[in-house]
């Protein structure tokens, strides 16, 4: 019950509520009645003042006030704008704007016409992931139903506003989340992004004004027309209104998508809605904004989740990967793990980024190698200011958090990797050492014939010893001692 | 325009709106160091990915460091250039860019030369805190250019001297994150790509990734062998460019001290490539005034307008560009290989010597030009008529190694009978002097009247598409001119489309013409380097006695004792060439 | 020294591909996408005439092929092998079962076995967190896949050869 009672469903109303396939269900909820609304009764300088006035922040990552956007676009002067959504999810782990395109194609479809309406464009286009084959085909009905009943096309609802949307694909590039990044890959270049300015709102794709927003954020849009900007303002906190979808992933018991209001703790999160940890074992952190985010530890339970609160914690909302982690996860590993998936992503326009985090990436190697010293703390934490400092776009200037948000909640667990060679967590194969313990070894040669690499000996009948140069760290012995004899030191 | 008040380390600074504020501090002498940035004036190239991040400056309020090249000054800003943090970040990017290059700056072509060697010493780098895996890729040396790529810092000035202002499209970045590098299509070689090896890429390159292929060492192994008569013959942008290397401000003339040079270094003759410029405005002029001429009596048939040929990566670039045009160039071949065929026809001849016991060495502001050279139609039995090209830069490297003090080099002349030119070859060096050195010949040739006035200001400049109408005593004839590919493809496309007026056109690959060409000394960015040089030829051409091809005593009698005519029968064997189709031909590996 | 080496049919058929695309270069990724869906990969020769058919260079478009992860130029296995590497199968344990992929196909990820049944790859995130880790095969999803499964799994379609 817990995990339903906290949990307000604005951007996923329809999901799972609907056939998504369906359009008249859509509009069975309430579908396309914002749209008309704002056709029939407001002006596009009304619509963005409620907007404006809602307190919506973008849902992709970066948390820019969605009202004072579509006014930027608003106010240049072209002959053509542009609107885009922004479907490349790429966070690992994240996967919300999969589940609203394939749950409820219209809301997004909906909004992106009153955003259109705003803005002055006649134009969409939304940039999907070419790996969601049901989200866009789900997207591809949804679209020609909408021209069917008119909700697209010439003369929206009789007036004389006239808007279409048009699908590009993605091909499997991170860094296309980034806005710039995303409109050249539409024009059919290399994903790289620009350096802003000139924003989007003023040269975007084929050099007109255009305005991006991401799924969530635009699944927001239709509710708080209809409801009121009074009515979503309500919900939240001071500077973060309205709710946020996270894919609880990890190490907790129940994991899907929730949709809570801004404001709510991660413990509750984590432990109501989540269901507490698995298998019984012991908090101890939680990663949110995925690579661009960082690790937040027991100490940050308490804190209410908004934009700002998670970044003055060293992480950041992202878009709404929560991944929690037990006593097994290493530190350090996890920092790396991310490292290694920004290393793949960068898009090499930018030294800092293509070089600096190979380098952060091999420095962690190092320390989870065992091989690393003192110096190289420093050395990362250097390395990962300056990334932060100087990279192009937003990729290379969150990258370095998994580091540094982990080196500032968990500076023990990379002391004893460095001075003592140990993984708390256990995680770090070169750190580990299996041992045998001498009064419980009976000699019975099992491990012996069991090691690949003949790295135990021993007499027979007498206790055995490993040779820990020698030893690969299989774990086959432990698994064969039939009287536990063997553990990880 | 509105002015923006903003104030850099202290410095009160108005600029107008759009001003970067690279350009604002520079604007009162605070000079932000740059890599990747390069913008050259008067010309179409303008590289500011903002990639190296070497320029990056505290703008105050703002959360990270700004790139100052592309920061627009904002009123009231708060810029500073130098504080520690600034510097910690330049200093750790730099070393960043040097933990993936390779450290073999001794022996590295680009030593000394190197915009990112000179910019790691000027922040002081003496060690590597962040070493780490180097990339490695598949590297190339074609004839012409050499290709490095560990050396690639990512700074894409080639990408954009290739595409942008070439549009040449043969460069590219590939893969992504640390892999990604800058190459043609499939990392394949560039002789098997579509480009015209004009060098512009290696002219801006910051550090040793593209750089010429290096001809010194066959030059000196042929000056070695005993058996082997070595000819040399020098283009006309070399001689204003040359003495850059040695430290003389850009637009001396040092002709005399390179002929001397020369000699020391054991040619056996010095001949000026401008001899073959004079013979070149022969073929090509008398080719023009057969065309005119046709045209004029109404022949549909004739291609016009007639375009140059002197310029082997314009030649390339027609070849893999717009071979349905194969027969509107002029069919002279260039000076380069003009000088190369009579030198080892006539010359030989002369001599009394085989053609095979004869080494044609050419000195020449190109990389375009090796290529050219290593064009099998240009080779009897397997013999080319040029056997060497090198550049200015290499023979500057040739003049050290030798331990010349080219300071006290004197001045000399050339040889006889090929060291003999005119005005007009010299003018050849520049964009618009091939065409007025036509001019000044053809106009005589046509009318039958003496040109008064040879200079022809209105064929002059630097703007990448010029044109003029030239009154040959009553036939108005309407010339083009155009600078780098790109400027080249749009007065082609023009010709396509049916839409062009002109009867002639020059087209030289490079901006500026030869002076600008990739085998010149490194202009890092000065156009006004370019400038100079132009001015240099220009004054090289008024000081000489005969300023019109025609009148070159030697040519005259090269043609009265061996070839007969302009466009004869032995001309045609011997100066006169055809084009390919090579559009078919980029090979997949 | 001919380069293309494609099938007339074929060639007909890119260039049918791009013609529905109005030959418009802002089209390449959906050009590419096309292509690779008929082609199964994009090798040199496919890449060179969609250059030409766009009028865009082909190093262009071997920069664009080479900057995005789902465009490959080597042809996938009968069979390919995708493990989800995102956090959510990262943290539960996917790495390991990608290794045994690796140990027991003989393969690297990026590489097809030499008979071309399977091909290996690593992606990030089907957004299906809830079944980690995931491995799909061709179209069939696997969810929470252990070490132990992966032999199974192999040999699922090894019987179907």
């Amino acid at each position: 019950m817990a995990k339903l009672k906290k949990q307000i469903r604005i951007a996923l109303r329809n999901c799972g509520f609907i056939n998504p396939e369906n359009i008249d269900e859509y509009i069975a909820r309430d579908g396309y009645m914002a749209l008309g609304k704002v056709l029939e009764t407001m002006s596009p300088e009304e619509t963005i003042e409620e907007i404006k006035k809602s307190g919506l922040r973008g849902r992709g990552g970066g948390g820019f006030p969605t009202g004072l956007k579509w006014e930027l676009t608003r106010k240049v002067d072209a002959e053509q704008k542009y609107v885009v959504c922004n479907a490349d999810e790429g966070d690992p782990g994240a996967f919300m704007d999969r589940s609203i395109l394939e749950g409820d194609p219209h809301s997004v479809i909906e909004a992106m016409a009153i955003n259109a309406f705003c803005t002055g464009a006649s134009k969409g286009l939304v940039y999907i992931r070419a790996e969601y084959p049901l989200a866009i085909e789900r997207l591809k009905i949804a679209l020609k139903q909408a021209r069917e009943y008119g909700f697209l096309g010439n003369n929206i609802f009789g007036s004389n506003f006239s808007f279409d949307i048009e699908i590009r694909y993605g091909a499997g590039a991170f860094v296309c989340g980034e806005e710039t990044a995303l409109i050249h890959s539409m024009e059919g270049l290399r994903g790289e992004p620009g350096v802003k300015p000139p924003f989007p709102s003023e040269k975007g794709y084929q050099g007109m004004p255009t305005n991006v927003n991401n799924v969530e954020t635009y699944a927001n849009i239709p509710v708080i027309i209809l409801e009121g900007a009074d009515w979503f303002n309500k919900i939240g906190t001071e500077k973060s209104k309205g709710t946020k979808v996270f894919a609880l992933a990890g190490k907790v018991n129940n994991v899907g998508l929730v949709e809570v209001p801004m404001g709510i703790t991660l413990r509750e999160v984590i432990f109501d809605i989540g269901g507490g940890i698995k298998d019984g074992k012991k908090f101890k952190a939680v990663q949110t904004g995925g690579p661009s985010g960082g690790c937040l530890t027991e100490a940050h339970l308490d804190t209410p989740i908004d934009y700002d609160n998670l970044i003055n914690a060293g992480s950041m909302m992202g878009s709404g990967g929560m991944i929690v982690m037990d006593e097994d996860d290493c530190m350090v590993s996890m920092a790396k793990f991310y490292l290694d998936f920004t290393v793949e992503e960068s898009c090499g326009k930018c030294a800092p980024c293509r070089i600096g985090n190979k380098r952060l990436y091999e420095l962690l190697d190092k320390i989870t190698e065992g091989k690393g010293t003192d110096e190289d703390l420093f050395k990362l934490r250097n390395l990962a200011t300056v990334i932060k400092d100087t990279s192009l776009c937003g990729l290379g200037q969150t990258s370095p958090n998994p580091v540094l948000s982990t080196m500032d909640n968990f500076p023990e667990e990379y002391e004893a990797h460095v001075k003592d060679s140990k993984c708390f967590a256990g995680q770090c194969k070169a750190l580990m050492q299996y041992i045998i313990e001498e009064d419980a070894c009976t000699g019975c040669t099992l491990c012996v014939r069991v090691c690949p690499v003949d790295a135990i000996s021993g007499e027979r009948k007498m206790a055995h010893f490993i040779n820990q140069d020698t030893c690969i760290k299989c774990g086959a012995c432990m698994e064969k001692c039939k009287f536990g004899a063997i553990y990880i030191g | 325009m509105d002015k923006i008040k903003l104030t850099i380390d202290d410095t009160q600074v108005v600029v107008e709106k759009g001003t970067t504020v690279l350009d604002a501090a520079k604007s009162v002498g605070i000079d932000i160091p740059t890599l990747c940035y390069l913008k050259l004036e008067d010309t179409a190239f303008e590289n500011t990915p903002g990639g190296c991040r070497m320029c990056v400056v505290e703008v105050d309020g703002r959360r990270n460091l700004a790139p100052s090249c592309k920061t627009p000054c904002d009123d009231g800003m708060l810029v500073k250039t130098h504080t520690p943090r600034v510097v910690n970040a330049r200093r750790t990017v730099m070393e960043l860019i040097l933990s993936d290059h390779p450290f073999e700056c001794l022996v590295c072509t680009k030593s000394g030369k190197c915009d990112l060697q000179t910019l790691a010493q000027d922040l002081g780098i003496r060690e590597i805190h962040y070493e780490g895996e180097k990339s490695t890729y598949k590297g190339d040396e074609s004839p012409g250019i050499v290709r490095e790529p560990e050396k690639c810092i990512m700074c894409r000035r080639c990408e954009t001297a290739c595409n942008d202002v070439q549009t040449v499209g043969t460069l590219s970045a590939l893969y992504r994150g640390f892999g990604s590098i800058v190459a043609p299509a499939f990392e394949m070689d560039l002789d098997h790509s579509n480009c015209t090896f004009c060098g512009q890429c290696v002219s801006v390159c910051p550090t040793g990734a593209l750089i010429e292929r290096d001809n010194t060492w066959k030059v000196i192994e042929a000056i070695m062998n005993p058996k082997k008569t070595v000819v040399v013959q020098t283009a006309p942008a070399v001689r204003a460019a040359l003495g850059e290397e040695f430290g003389y401000d850009a637009g001396t003339l040092v002709t005399g001290k390179m002929v001397t040079a020369l000699r020391k270094i054991g040619f056996d003759y010095v001949f000026d490539t401008d001899f073959a410029a004079d013979l070149t405005i022969m073929e090509e002029g008398t080719e023009l005034l057969g065309r005119l001429n046709k045209y004029l009596k109404g022949d549909k048939e004739v291609k016009l307008p007639m375009l140059t040929s002197c310029c082997p990566g314009w030649v390339n670039f027609f070849e893999y560009h717009f071979p349905d045009m194969l027969d509107i160039p002029s069919t002279a071949k260039s000076p380069q290989q003009m000088f190369g065929a009579i030198a080892k026809s006539y010359f030989a001849e002369q001599l009394n010597i085989k053609r095979e016991d004869m080494v044609v060495v050419s000195v020449m502001p190109c990389l375009a030009k090796k290529y050219e050279a290593a064009r099998p139609e240009f080779a009897v039995n397997g013999d080319p008529d040029v056997n060497v090209s090198i550049t200015t830069r290499e023979l500057a490297q040739m003049i050290k190694s030798a331990n010349l003090n080219f300071d006290a080099l004197k001045d000399d002349d050339f040889d006889r009978p090929l060291g003999e030119s005119t005005g007009a070859g010299v003018i050849f060096g520049t964009t618009g002097g091939v065409i007025e050195a036509a001019v000044r010949s053809a106009y005589e040739l046509h009318t039958g009247k003496n040109l008064e006035k040879v200079d022809f200001h209105e064929l002059r400049g630097f703007d990448g598409i010029r044109s003029a109408t030239i009154d040959f005593d009553g036939l108005p004839i309407n010339i083009g001119i155009a600078h780098g590919l790109g400027n080249a493809r749009k007065l082609l496309e023009e010709i396509q489309e049916g839409k062009s007026q002109f009867h002639a056109i020059e087209i030289m690959a490079c901006p500026g013409g030869c002076i600008g060409g990739g085998g010149q000394p490194y202009h890092h960015g000065d156009i006004g380097i370019l400038k100079k040089r132009q001015k240099a030829i220009y004054q090289e051409d008024a000081g000489k006695p005969i300023r019109k091809s025609h009148e070159n005593p030697y040519i005259q009698k090269l043609y009265k004792e061996y070839l007969g005519e302009p466009c004869g029968e032995k001309s045609h064997e011997l100066l006169h060439t055809n084009y390919f189709d090579k559009k078919k031909k980029i090979v997949i590996e | 020294m001919a380069s293309i080496k494609l099938a007339p049919s074929k060639v007909e058929k890119l260039k049918e591909i791009c013609k529905k695309f109005n030959n418009d270069k802002g089209e390449l990724i959906n050009v590419l996408h096309a292509a690779q869906e008929t082609f199964g990969y994009l090798p040199a020769e496919v890449q060179e005439i969609v250059a030409e058919e766009l009028n865009v260079s082909v190093a262009h478009v071997h920069g664009v092929v080479s900057f995005y992860s789902f465009f490959t130029m080597i042809p996938k296995g009968e069979y390919p092998i995708s493990i989800c590497m995102g956090t959510a199968c990262y943290v539960r344990g996917a790495e390991k079962v990608l290794d045994e992929f690796k140990k027991l196909l003989n393969i690297k990820v990026g590489e097809t076995t030499p008979d071309g049944a399977f091909s290996l790859n690593s992606l990030r995130c089907v957004g299906a967190c809830g079944l980690a880790p995931v491995v799909t095969v061709k179209e069939k999803v696997y969810g929470r896949v252990a070490v132990e499964d992966v032999k199974g799994i192999i040999e699922e379609y090894k019987s179907l050869e």
